[in-house]
């Protein structure tokens, strides 16, 4: 049943979690430090964890016979629901600190959420992603101290990548189609923006930085409307899927 | 050496694999401090579930021995096997000693 609303959210989820792995591996070969390659490729195999979880119950829940593989390389650009946040590009490693800590804040509050709900499946992804998700809120909120509170350089940064991604952060806390029909077995996003500003004012004000200023709220991820930075994104993730249409390793 | 292209210094890591037994050293990491150390330490050497537990110290704390001294420091233990443990009987009902 592809018009069931949890085969729709399951997507919504795991396309977040898949967006944001593959952006989190580009960095792999790149990072500052040996460590911190590691640390990054951690967390991007953590979200793609979730995210296969989420495919194949996806396509459990349609029951034709699609794969984790079909969902990830075969949809385009305008099936993909993830939110606009995570397909923004990496930037300078405060750029990717500050994506990451907004994501995992936000992702932290609505696995809460969902470990609590009243759907076993949602229930039990988002117990086993809480697990991450709280180490990698904590990950990245180091960082984000680290580089707030750290040189003149690096303060200016972290600023700036904080302010730059700011405006993604509406999205997340608004509902969506994909949200609205999903009432009945997921929480609604405006009530996850309190958990979430709590975590964020605690860290912005360890970290020496002010609070972004709203200004404009681009939404539509949620929607499949996305910026150009994910054909990009998935050109580069599908095309040995689709130049070798069922190649295994 | 002991100190990454950053200027980090170097971490010794010791984990401990489950509750009970002893933390083994399994390597060194660089981090800027002992927070970050113990986390890169999470990072790099408990990806597989390897770890309970986790001790970082700064390589530079470590005093070693002198590899050039260790004919004076060990080669006297070598000829006194009558400090190990081997002289007793042991009763056949004792399994696990």
């Amino acid at each position: 049943m592809a018009n069931d609303p949890r085969f729709d959210y399951a997507l919504h989820l795991a396309d977040n979690a898949l967006v944001l792995a593959q952006r989190l591996g580009a960095w792999v070969g790149h990072a500052p430090e040996l460590e911190e390659d590691l640390g990054l490729a951690n967390l991007a195999l953590d979200l793609l964890g979730q995210a296969r979880l989420c495919y194949a119950y996806a396509a459990e829940i349609e029951g034709r016979g699609r794969t984790e593989d079909d969902f990830a390389y075969f949809r385009d650009e305008d099936e993909f629901r993830n939110c606009l946040l995570c397909e923004q590009p990496n930037g300078d490693f405060g750029h990717t600190i500050a994506r990451h800590f907004y994501f995992s804040a936000y992702q932290q509050a609505l696995y809460t959420a969902l470990a609590a709900g009243p759907d076993a499946r949602f229930a039990e992804i988002a117990a086993q992603g809480l697990r991450e998700t709280r180490y990698h809120v904590r990950y990245s909120a180091n960082w984000l101290v680290r580089l707030g509170d750290g040189t003149a350089e690096s303060h200016a940064r972290a600023q700036a990548a904080v302010d730059t991604l700011w405006p993604y952060v509406h999205e997340l806390f608004e509902s969506a189609a994909v949200d609205r029909a999903a009432s009945a077995f997921a929480p609604a996003p405006e009530s996850l923006r309190s958990a979430f500003e709590r975590t964020l004012e605690a860290t912005l004000a360890e970290a020496t930085l002010r609070m972004p200023s709203d200004d404009w709220q681009p939404r539509g991820g949620k929607d499949g409307r996305h910026s150009e930075h994910l054909s990009y994104l998935l050109a580069e993730m599908q095309s040995l899927a689709r130049a070798h249409p069922g190649a295994r390793w | 050496m002991t100190e990454s292209h950053q200027g980090w210094p170097l971490y010794e890591v010791f984990i401990r694999a489950r509750a009970g037994l002893d933390h083994k050293h399994v390597g060194s990491i660089h981090a800027a401090d002992p927070a970050m150390a113990v986390e890169h330490a999470r990072d790099v050497y408990t990806r597989r579930g390897e770890g309970v537990s986790i001790w970082v110290v700064p390589a530079a704390a470590i005093t070693a021995s002198d590899p050039d001294e260790a004919g004076a420091l060990f080669e006297p233990a070598r000829d006194k096997v009558y400090r190990h443990p081997t002289f007793y009987d042991i009763p056949d009902q004792i399994e696990t000693l």
